[in-house]
């Protein structure tokens, strides 16, 4: 037990390297899949039928392909064509589009889920199709895909994992590093542990976005309300002025 | 011609009256195979209120949807103002019009929905001053001041910073007339606007509309089951079933002396009453 | 040892590609989406019927496995289990890894159950047992079968994870050969290329599926 504590704590700075670049990876992945996302998902939407059936397939081909197949697509095949990116853009570049094509068809789903009205009532009030889509639909769109965009955050730090395969010194890498020195339980034990903690972080900062959206459209209560501690009194008196 | 009228001038001046508001030119409107208006014809007077009843599924409201571009037209032509609205016949072929000049027409039309349709990301202000700061390029401070002049005039003065969903479905309403009045509208297009709320708050706003249409001289086409609103507020009431107009009249002759049978069947039917008339109140 | 494609090099590859796509992951794929499917309804029906701070203790360790990455949790399994052949631990972690998700979906499924159903097991005094396994869980499962089937689809595209336990899946036939080869042009771009013919059809298939068995009430 001394030694796995003492293994650890000497082991420690080398981890929260390998802790940053996961979090790169991760919040990387996550910001390039976020801008293809919209970029397809609105994309498969247009009535241009070449530049939607374009959309589309570049959706299905890298929903449909692997993470670790384009990740090492990147990595080991891209050099052969004279394209040699650093480890670290190879894996953002594979996160970012594999995700990014899921997170596509949640952002082309939301957007279809506005209601007609909406729609119309843009149309009733002269508005471009820019401005209706940035004013009007996407706000509300927002708020329906968080949820969805929230797992396909998890998955993609889960999806960090396999990095070391293209030399990134990760999370897992360091931590496979620390079992040589301690049990084999305590070194994983740490290692889900801390990515349990990332993880539940961020589902923590998107549910706080989910109810900032939601209260934007005037359903829920406040961000500041909802970290309000309550006390039984104000509960009960909430759940009375509901019924 | 002009395009803009000031709403608080007198109605019906000379040289406007010549051009109608509105005009349907044998209009066709199908839904794949199913044929909802039929080569219909009609015309609005500039400054008229004219308001459409029929049985349900009759095409009322596919007009109003069609004048607001909201859906297209299978056949025919529409003009607003003389100008024609989607389609325009050149050079012996009826060709669609671009986006940019149906764009310049719609700016002149309003529409209040069924289901309000307020935007629920901005607040009751943001909904008003969206589309004129946004699309006719007002001040913000200008839209602000006249949104302000509105709200007070729909009885919702304290309302500005609220989210339209904490809003009862009158209050709504109410909002939704003033944001489409905060367009100056020519038009204003009015889809069975109260047949979402409750019947105890019907009346505040018909009594809205019913003040707007003494004070301005917008012309209004209105989609109703409210008979006694359509008697106060209209100059003239068509008719509609089977998609096309079977009678029109003045509304004291429509809804004491009814001609077509049709017609008179549906206003028995809704008005309940043995001999088909509506009182005056 | 240049040019864009050799296609010498990809026939040689495509029948080691084939064979490990035969034997590791379809077999993965299917062992593991059954292993998911069983477990996941037991984690589902057990959290319905224990006492509440048990099933939040079912809940959490549900909650841990699905945000934890699968990698890891290969690794842990391989590691402490060395005498096990790394093909079943792969299953297994692959299974329990999936049952997670796979409760959350009969959760939500018993969850979609009317009311009705319930009040007329008991109007017709069934016990709770026959209740559950004659007439709450066949109409829950019935919306959980597309579920089911995109999980075995991003189970199946999840099986180059094997590659870290050491687990000769297509990935790892395709490095193993464009490493001894000097060209992973053709290996890794064949990998995709069967990752995506075998997918799409099915994920195709399963939508369909999905909209037949839809809005049954």
């Amino acid at each position: 037990m001394e030694s796995n504590f003492e293994a650890l704590a000497e082991a420690w700075p080398r981890i929260l390297d390998g802790l940053w670049i996961t979090l790169q990876l991760t919040l990387g992945g996550a910001l390039l899949a976020m801008v293809i996302a919209v970029v397809l998902g609105l994309g498969s939407r247009l009535h241009n039928i070449v530049l939607r059936g374009l959309c589309r397939a570049i959706m299905e081909f890298f929903r449909g392909t692997s993470l670790v197949v384009q990740l090492f697509f990147f990595f080991f095949v891209l050099p052969q064509l004279g394209l040699a990116l650093p480890a670290m853009v190879c894996g953002i570049l594979g996160l970012g589009l594999n995700y990014g094509a899921y997170a596509a068809e949640v952002v082309r789903g939301s957007i279809n889920s506005v209601p007609t009205g909406q729609w119309e009532a843009t149309t009733a009030l002269s508005m471009s199709k820019s401005q209706q889509m940035i004013r009007v639909i996407f706000p509300q769109a927002w708020a329906l895909m968080i949820p969805s965009l929230t797992n396909y955050l998890i998955h993609m730090l889960k999806g960090t994992a396999i990095v070391s395969f293209i030399t990134l010194a990760d999370l897992t890498y360091h931590t496979e590093q620390l079992r040589e020195q301690t049990d084999t339980f305590f070194a994983y034990g740490v290692s889900l542990v801390i990515y349990f903690v990332i993880a539940y972080i961020l589902t923590l900062i998107m549910n706080a976005l989910e109810v900032r959206a939601k209260h934007r459209l005037g359903r829920g209560e406040s961000l500041r309300e909802a970290l309000t501690p309550k006390t039984p009194e104000t509960a009960a008196a909430e759940g009375g002025r509901k019924a | 011609m002009p395009t803009t009228t000031d709403p608080h001038a007198a109605a019906g001046d000379g040289t406007a009256a010549a051009v109608p508001a509105i005009r349907f030119e044998n209009v066709e409107k199908r839904f794949g195979d199913n044929v909802v208006l039929k080569d219909l014809n009609f015309e609005v007077a500039k400054g008229d209120r004219v308001t459409l009843i029929g049985p349900s599924g009759s095409g009322k409201t596919t007009i109003l949807r069609l004048v607001m571009t909201l859906e297209s037209l299978s056949e025919g032509y529409i003009y607003i103002d003389g100008e024609p609205l989607t389609h325009e016949l050149r050079d012996g072929k009826r060709v669609a019009r671009s986006e940019k000049a149906q764009k310049q027409i719609r700016k002149r039309i309003g529409m209040v929905f069924q289901q309000f349709n307020l935007f629920p990301n901005m607040t009751v202000l943001e909904n008003i001053i969206e589309a004129p700061v946004h699309v006719l390029g007002q001040s913000k401070a200008e839209a602000t001041k006249r949104a302000m002049e509105l709200l007070e005039s729909v009885g919702l003065p304290g309302k500005a910073n609220a989210h339209p969903l904490q809003l009862s479905g009158g209050q709504q309403q109410r909002v939704a007339i003033a944001r489409a009045l905060a367009m100056d509208p020519d038009i204003l297009l009015l889809d069975e606007v109260t047949s979402a709320l409750d019947p105890e708050i019907v009346g505040e706003v018909l009594g809205i509309l019913r003040h707007i249409a003494e004070t301005t001289d917008i012309t209004m086409l209105i989609v109703t089951h409210e008979m006694q609103f359509a008697r106060d507020v209209s100059n003239r009431v068509m008719m509609f079933d089977g998609g096309r107009v079977v009678e029109e009249a003045t509304p004291d002759v429509m809804f004491t002396n009814p001609q077509h049978e049709r017609t008179q069947a549906f206003l028995h039917a809704v008005l309940g009453s043995g001999d088909g008339h509506i009182g005056t109140h | 040892m240049n040019g864009l494609w050799d296609w010498d090099a990809a026939w040689a590859v495509l029948p080691e590609l084939l064979l490990a796509f035969v034997q590791v992951t379809l077999i993965v794929t299917v062992l593991s989406t059954a292993i998911a499917a069983v477990l996941g309804l037991f984690i589902a029906i057990l959290r319905m019927s224990v006492p509440k701070p048990i099933a939040a203790v079912i809940t959490f360790i549900g909650d841990f496995i699905r945000m934890t990455p699968i990698v890891v949790q290969l690794l842990f399994a391989y590691w402490t289990f060395l005498t096990i052949e790394p093909l079943t631990i792969g299953i297994v972690v692959f299974g329990i890894h999936y049952s997670t998700y796979m409760a959350e979906v009969y959760r939500a499924g018993i969850d979609s159950v009317p009311t009705g159903q319930w009040e007329a097991t008991t109007a017709l005094s069934m016990s709770k047992r026959r209740a559950w396994t004659a007439v709450i869980v066949p109409q829950a499962l019935r919306a959980t079968v597309p579920a089911l089937g995109n999980y075995a689809i991003s189970m199946f595209k999840d099986t180059p994870f094997l590659l870290t336990i050491g687990v000769v899946e297509m990935v790892r036939a395709g490095l193993t050969f464009g490493g001894n080869n000097f060209r992973y042009m053709e290996a890794i771009t064949l990998a995709g290329v069967i990752f995506l013919l075998a997918s799409y059809p099915t994920s195709l298939l399963i939508s369909r599926l999905e909209k037949r068995l839809a809005y049954n009430y």
